[in-house]
């Protein structure tokens, strides 16, 4: 009798037990990460914190920007984990962030963190603009490859470059902001109006310049590193080129949603995304990341991009986007306008 | 009425005579509330909730800040000054710059000329009323508390804007050149579009109505191949044809496929096979009499075919035209695929709310692009109801006689549009099991691979049939029922035209206006049926609504087939009408039950404007992950997701036409 009763209760103990040890938290994670990288990602994070499961949301950038401002009412996400620097900005902007000073903070390369104390968001990687150059096409063209962003305006070049449009595509901002950061807004748009002769599309997304030119119906695509390792690996003819000059980029980023109801399990996940071990796990697809020291050079890649990058201010680009979105469109978005 | 039974001074007693509504009456009142609550909460509201977000505008209201600033020492402040004064002063914004959107900010700098960064000075900044917002980088400040700043920190404040309403998006729309320039192009591509497909598809309908070519069936079945793919398709088949490394590209004498020769090749390729069927179907009703009158008075051939053949399907090439002009009008896949610069009003809806996070000047799109598709859908009305019937019961069927030199001609152009029509296919097929194209021809199934692709993997496809089985199951109740109460309930007469006005609506709304208000009407926390929000069930909404018209009409054509007589009989028999709707109304109309659901399959499978705002994570589609794998270049997947879209179809249409001949052997053998 005694023998059952205990039996019955170790059964039960046995039974309740690990459910108290993982009592999980869910989150509700949304991101933009490359559908690729999101099941390593979780997995790694939930080996490190098995009572935290994640619940991906995942879209491109613009999509899961909309969303999450359209939903500025009533968030649906506790932390955000791979979306733009510049776009947390704009959600900083509405109040929708929780500012949180993440441990090891002091670790991370200054630039990957929002200038606020405590900061709105905080960097995991980057993606640096680079030009992807045909090299069969440019070769039966008999053209050169160009060097710099200066290279670009040259009139061999007419009709020759895709670029993504700014107004709808956050490479093409990065671009444009990029530009202006290094040369002041003048001459950047003198630039721009030098650069608009030789365009021949603009397109919506930004790695669609590098695949365009990685399947020659381009021949130099203005894009990000990324989609150009990515397209020379599937056996793309490109080489991937950093303008002399200096990239313009854009971070990747972490931030929590204000108001979640899981606060320390998002503080946890943000504490996590900034460890050595996750910036090692970033370093597989992006040859820059946050944490000093750690990043490896990733195939097809030179191992010095982060000297490339020019000195970004997020706040100025998020502040000023309206402004340059506007005049830009008014400047080129009508390029197919017939000429009377 | 009875005036003499009524009369006060006869002693009447008892109830007044008044029909009295029966049960069965109740219950189909009941029902039809239920389905035109359906089509408000899922139609009219939304809508509605729209045209209202277009309205909402943003600007900087200047009396609503004050500043003070200090003096060198930073210790002695001066006047307090708000930001309407010193801009009356200095005239630092004009006007016009004061509108803005909701991501609109203002440097305050800008209201002191002699701002120095880095000096001593201090700035202080207040709201004069409480939701008065401005940033300082980027952090969020708010209220009427003076907040003190040093002057590199003051260089980062900007003001925001505060909403209003009004008719400044419209505005600023028509004085974009770039925007206002879209009209122009949507409505001439739709034009041209429409034109050329009419041509064709009239003489391709001629060709199987008044020629004895052979192979008619075969043409019949591959003219309609288009409908069983997304419009996403015709334009990476024409990229991969004609783009730059295209196979055909020499064929377009320099002139790029990206662009009105993109839109108009795409445009005609996917509205062939509606306005093919439709012409078809007026074509196929032919008076022989007319003919034969024709060619007593020696009428020559060309007049017979002007003044007999022509007149006789003019209502169906109006009605074709129409549905044609609306779907390229309001197409948002092709362009945004094979567009280029060409800006396109769909286009502009998806780059204002996804490129720029613009939702009001989305929704300004979005009824700009409703005013052409009302028209074109209000002038089809007023045609439609002029239509005489044309087969009297007199008519006798036309059968044509052989002609070697027409009936060759006739089957050349039928086979040359064939041809078009497979080739783009085919070409979408070696795109999507070629390596590298154009420089690893090698074959390969790793386009197949979706897991890995952003965009949607084999989920999304899986995703995509759910949507398309419970669009058909559910649509076919929700639009049969709809079409039963308007044209068999008795009384009711206001409920049910104004139920009939709401089924003809969707028909004039595009997919992406349809989204993009259901994004705002459902994802507003304050509405109870915010829970359906990013769950199949709202897709399956919308998709049922978005292709709800057709679907009405083939329901109200086969329902009109039907001696009312059954109702009355039914009634003095004293059978509840379920008992009637369920032996013998549901069973008749079964094969048009059949084809309402294959219709909703199909277009279930390969819709995207409408679902391209509204699907989550857990509910991506098939067709939504072409537009995302052909957004980030990745081309040949794109293709092979399109083709898997194609081939579910086409098994659909086969298990569709089994289950009809094996039904209808059992249900239909009265006819």
């Amino acid at each position: 009798m005694n023998r059952r009763v205990l039996f019955m209760l170790a059964g039960a103990v046995s039974a309740v037990l690990p459910a108290i040890a993982f009592a999980e938290t869910q989150l509700t994670v949304y991101t933009a990460i490359e559908a690729v990288d999101l099941d390593r990602y979780k997995a790694t994070f939930e080996k490190a914190h098995p009572d935290i499961k994640i619940n991906w949301v995942r879209d491109s950038t613009g999509v899961m920007t909309a969303k999450l401002l359209a939903e500025k009412d009533n968030p649906q996400a506790d932390v955000v984990w791979g979306l733009a620097a510049t776009s947390l900005l704009l959600l900083k902007a509405e109040g929708m962030l929780e500012p949180y000073q993440p441990k090891g903070v002091e670790d991370l390369d200054k630039k990957f963190v929002d200038n606020d104390t405590p900061p709105g968001w905080v960097g995991m990687d980057a993606y640096v603009a680079a030009l992807c150059y045909n090299t069969v096409e440019g070769e039966r063209l008999g053209l050169k490859a160009p060097t710099s962003w200066e290279d670009l305006t040259k009139p061999e070049y007419k009709g020759h470059i895709v670029m993504p449009n700014p107004a709808s595509s956050g490479t093409g901002f990065l671009n444009v902001s990029g530009w202006m950061q290094l040369w002041g807004e003048e001459k950047a748009w003198a630039y721009m109006d030098k650069l608009h002769e030789n365009i021949s599309a603009y397109t919506h997304s930004g790695s669609k310049p590098c695949k365009m030119a990685g399947a020659g119906e381009a021949v130099i695509g203005v894009s990000f590193e990324f989609p150009g390792a990515k397209a020379k690996s599937a056996g793309a003819p490109i080489d991937i080129i950093f303008p002399s000059e200096g990239s313009g980029w854009e971070a990747e980023a972490t931030a929590i949603i204000a108001g979640t109801p899981n606060l320390e399990a998002a503080e946890t996940l943000v504490d996590w995304s900034i460890t050595k071990e996750a910036n090692e796990m970033y370093n597989v697809g992006y040859a820059v990341v946050a944490y000093p020291g750690v990043a490896k050079a990733v195939e097809h890649l030179p191992s010095d991009i982060s000297s490339k990058m020019i000195d970004n201010d997020f706040e100025w680009a998020a502040n000023s986007r309206t402004a340059i979105l506007k005049e830009w469109q008014k400047r080129y978005d009508a390029k197919s306008e017939p000429k009377s | 009425m009875n005036f003499a039974l009524e009369a006060s001074h006869l002693p009447l007693t008892g109830k007044r005579l008044r029909q009295e509504a029966s049960r069965d009456d109740l219950v189909k009142l009941g029902f039809m509330a239920v389905i035109g609550l359906y089509l408000i909460v899922a139609l009219a509201a939304p809508l509605f909730v729209m045209l209202s977000k277009s309205l909402s505008t943003y600007r900087f209201e200047l009396a609503a800040f004050e500043f003070q600033v200090s003096d060198e020492t930073g210790a002695n402040w001066g006047p307090v000054v708000s930001a309407a004064e010193l801009n009356r002063e200095l005239g630092a914004v004009a006007d016009t710059e004061l509108s803005t959107n909701s991501d609109g900010r203002l440097a305050a700098t800008k209201f002191f000329p002699e701002f120095k960064f880095r000096s001593p000075v201090h700035y202080r900044i207040r709201g004069t009323t409480d939701d008065a917002a401005f940033l300082v980088g980027s952090t969020r400040e708010k209220g009427t508390a003076w907040r003190e700043y040093d002057s590199g920190t003051f260089r980062r404040v900007v003001l925001r804007p505060a909403s209003s309403l009004g008719f400044e998006n419209f505005r600023t729309y028509f004085s974009t050149p770039a925007l206002a320039q879209s009209i122009h192009n949507s409505v001439l591509m739709a034009a041209i579009s429409t034109v050329v497909t009419i041509s064709i598809a009239f003489a391709l309908a001629y060709g199987l109505t008044r020629s004895c070519m052979p192979l008619k069936g075969l043409f019949r079945g591959i003219l309609t191949i288009p409908i069983l793919v997304p419009s996403l398709l015709p334009g990476i088949a024409l990229v991969y044809l004609f783009g730059n490394q295209g196979v055909f590209k020499d064929w377009l004498m320099g002139y790029s496929i990206y662009g009105p020769i993109g839109i108009v090749i795409g445009s005609v390729f996917f509205t062939l096979p509606h306005a093919f069927l439709i012409i078809l179907t007026a074509l196929s009703i032919a008076d022989a009499r007319h003919y034969e009158a024709a060619a007593s008075l020696k009428a020559s051939k060309w007049r017979t075919f002007t003044t007999v053949t022509v007149p006789g399907a003019r209502y169906g090439i109006v009605s074709a035209a129409f549905v044609v002009f609306t779907l390229v009008i309001t197409d948002f896949g092709l362009p945004k695929v094979i567009g280029g610069q060409y800006g396109m009003l769909a286009v502009d809806i998806y780059k204002q709310v996804i490129g720029q996070q613009n939702f009001e000047m989305g929704a300004v799109v979005s009824v700009i692009l409703l005013v052409p598709a009302v028209l074109a859908f209000a002038v089809d009305r007023r045609m439609q109801r002029r239509q005489v019937a044309l087969l009297s019961a007199r008519a006798v069927p036309y059968v044509p006689k052989r002609n070697a030199r027409m009936d060759t001609l006739c089957f050349a152009f039928a086979g040359l549009v064939s041809l078009f029509i497979l080739g783009m296919i085919a070409m979408c097929q070696i795109a999507a099991i070629v390596k590298f194209w154009p420089y690893d021809l090698a074959l390969t199934a790793k386009n197949f691979a979706f897991d890995l692709m952003d965009g949607g993997g084999w989920a999304a496809y899986a995703n995509s049939i759910r949507l398309a089985l419970l669009t058909a199951l559910f649509g076919s109740v929700v639009v049969f029922a709809g079409a039963y109460m308007v044209e068999k309930a008795d009384g009711f007469r206001f409920g049910r035209s104004i139920f009939h006005f709401l089924a003809m609506m969707p028909m004039a709304v595009p997919g992406m206006v349809l989204g993009l208000a259901y994004i705002f009407f459902f994802n507003n926390p304050a509405n109870p049926l915010h829970p359906i929000y990013g769950t199949m069930t709202i897709l399956v909404v919308c998709t049922v609504t978005h292709f709800y018209t057709v679907a009405h009409l083939t329901a109200l054509t086969a329902l009109k087939q039907m001696d009312p007589e059954f109702e009355s009989v039914a009634a003095s028999l004293k059978q509840p009408f379920h008992r009637l709707f369920f032996r013998v109304t549901v069973p008749v109309c079964l094969p048009a039950i059949l084809d309402i659901a294959i219709y909703l399959f199909v277009n279930a499978m390969t819709t995207v404007s409408a679902v391209v705002f509204l699907y989550a994570t857990g509910t991506k589609l098939a067709s939504v992950a072409v537009l995302n794998m052909d957004d980030a270049g990745d081309i040949a997947p794109a293709a092979a997701m399109g083709m898997m879209i194609f081939y579910t179809n086409i098994a659909a249409k086969l298990i569709h036409a089994l289950i009809a001949r094996g039904l209808l052997a059992r249900t239909q053998a009265w006819r």
